[in-house]
């Protein structure tokens, strides 16, 4: 009986979905007025900058995207103090199966080209598909494989709460330095180079960088925690 | 019908189908688990209207490379893409709050069954 009314509910707002999204009015006007050729002009005229995704998300929505670090960062405290026990617990394994020895060599193999690639992706982040939030979480998995693979794999919290902090402080710094320097906050204040340059795009590349260090860092954390968690 | 028409026909209804299931597990599967999975499910739909809506016939990605500067008429919006980028990290972390939070219910209940957690009481 239950199940026959979610049935009926849903079906009607699927009807109600289906008509709005594919009616020809939607479609004459999806892409009339957006703000579209403004993004792609303005990336390429001022801020040099090849991937307009990262223009967007660092530099016209620069605020938006500390928020959702913030986001970030709150999900990981939160985790944290639900997951919160008696220290002495911290330290013994939920997942106590040994690897074999080629999952732990293999690891150990492939663990250095996961940073790397990493650190490539939020390195490049203004030119090519990827940036910080990608690359952190490329980094966080190598960090996984490693923890799942070797039982006494240990990162130090501590380590990982004074990169993450540092890379906070280090973006809210740089937006402070642009409304010193541009005249409003996260304005984009240094020079911006040529387009398709690594160094090009002013703060977009650093800020970036930073981005992608927290990420790492929180990822991290966040997988340690629940490795860690005894029930 | 053409091409484009069933393109749009594709991906408009696999996105509403996604979200549609998910709102189904959600609404109807007694498993805390399976409610996770189906918030997730409703993600994905909902990035992939998102990501359907700024589709541009016979589009490129919105990156520039030397050579190809005549492509911006074809680029597809970069605005959805940037805003899903934002919503998978969102839902990320709301997934994984989720789940710490169903860890924390089965340490005290011993079960993930939504029936048998009655009690408001930690």
């Amino acid at each position: 009986m239950k199940k026959a009314i979610v049935i009926f509910f849903l079906a009607v707002f699927g009807y109600f979905m289906a008509i709005t999204f594919l009616s020809p009015e939607f479609e004459a006007d999806r892409n009339r007025n957006g703000v579209k050729d403004f993004y792609l002009e303005k990336t390429v005229s001022d801020l040099k900058t090849a991937n307009t995704v990262t223009a967007i998300v660092v530099n016209f929505r620069g605020f938006d995207t500390l928020g959702e670090v913030t986001v970030l960062f709150l999900a990981a405290t939160a985790l944290g103090s639900i997951l919160f026990k008696k220290r002495h617990h911290i330290g013994e394994r939920t997942v106590l199966y040994p690897a074999s020895t080629i999952v732990g060599s293999g690891a150990k193999l492939i663990f250095p080209a996961i940073i790397l690639l990493g650190a490539y992706v939020f390195i490049h982040g203004h030119l090519t598909p990827g940036g910080g939030f990608q690359g952190g979480t490329i980094i966080a998995t190598g960090f996984l494989l490693m923890l799942i693979s070797y039982r006494n794999f240990s990162i130090s919290h501590n380590i990982l709460s004074v990169i993450e902090s540092l890379a906070g402080i280090l973006f809210v710094v740089f937006g402070f330095m642009g409304l010193i320097y541009g005249g409003s906050f996260l304005e984009n204040f240094m020079g911006t180079g040529i387009l398709n340059d690594l160094f090009s795009g002013g703060v977009i590349p650093v800020i970036y960088i930073l981005v992608g260090f927290k990420v790492a860092a929180e990822l991290t954390g966040l997988i340690y925690t629940i490795l860690h968690e005894k029930g | 019908m053409d091409t484009a028409e069933l393109i749009r026909l594709g991906v408009y209804g696999t996105s509403i189908l996604l979200i549609l299931i998910g709102l189904y597990a959600v609404l109807t599967k007694k498993s805390l688990i399976k409610i996770i999975i189906g918030l997730s499910i409703i993600d994905g739909g909902i990035h992939l209207l998102l990501i359907g809506i700024g589709y541009v016939k016979g589009g490129t990605a919105p990156i520039f490379s030397p050579g190809s500067e005549d492509a911006v008429a074809r680029m597809v919006d970069p605005v959805p893409q940037a805003l899903v980028l934002t919503a998978i990290v969102i839902g990320f972390g709301v997934t994984a709050v989720a789940l710490s939070l169903i860890i924390r219910l089965y340490r005290h209940h011993n079960t993930l069954n939504i029936d048998e957690i009655k009690n408001l009481k930690w």
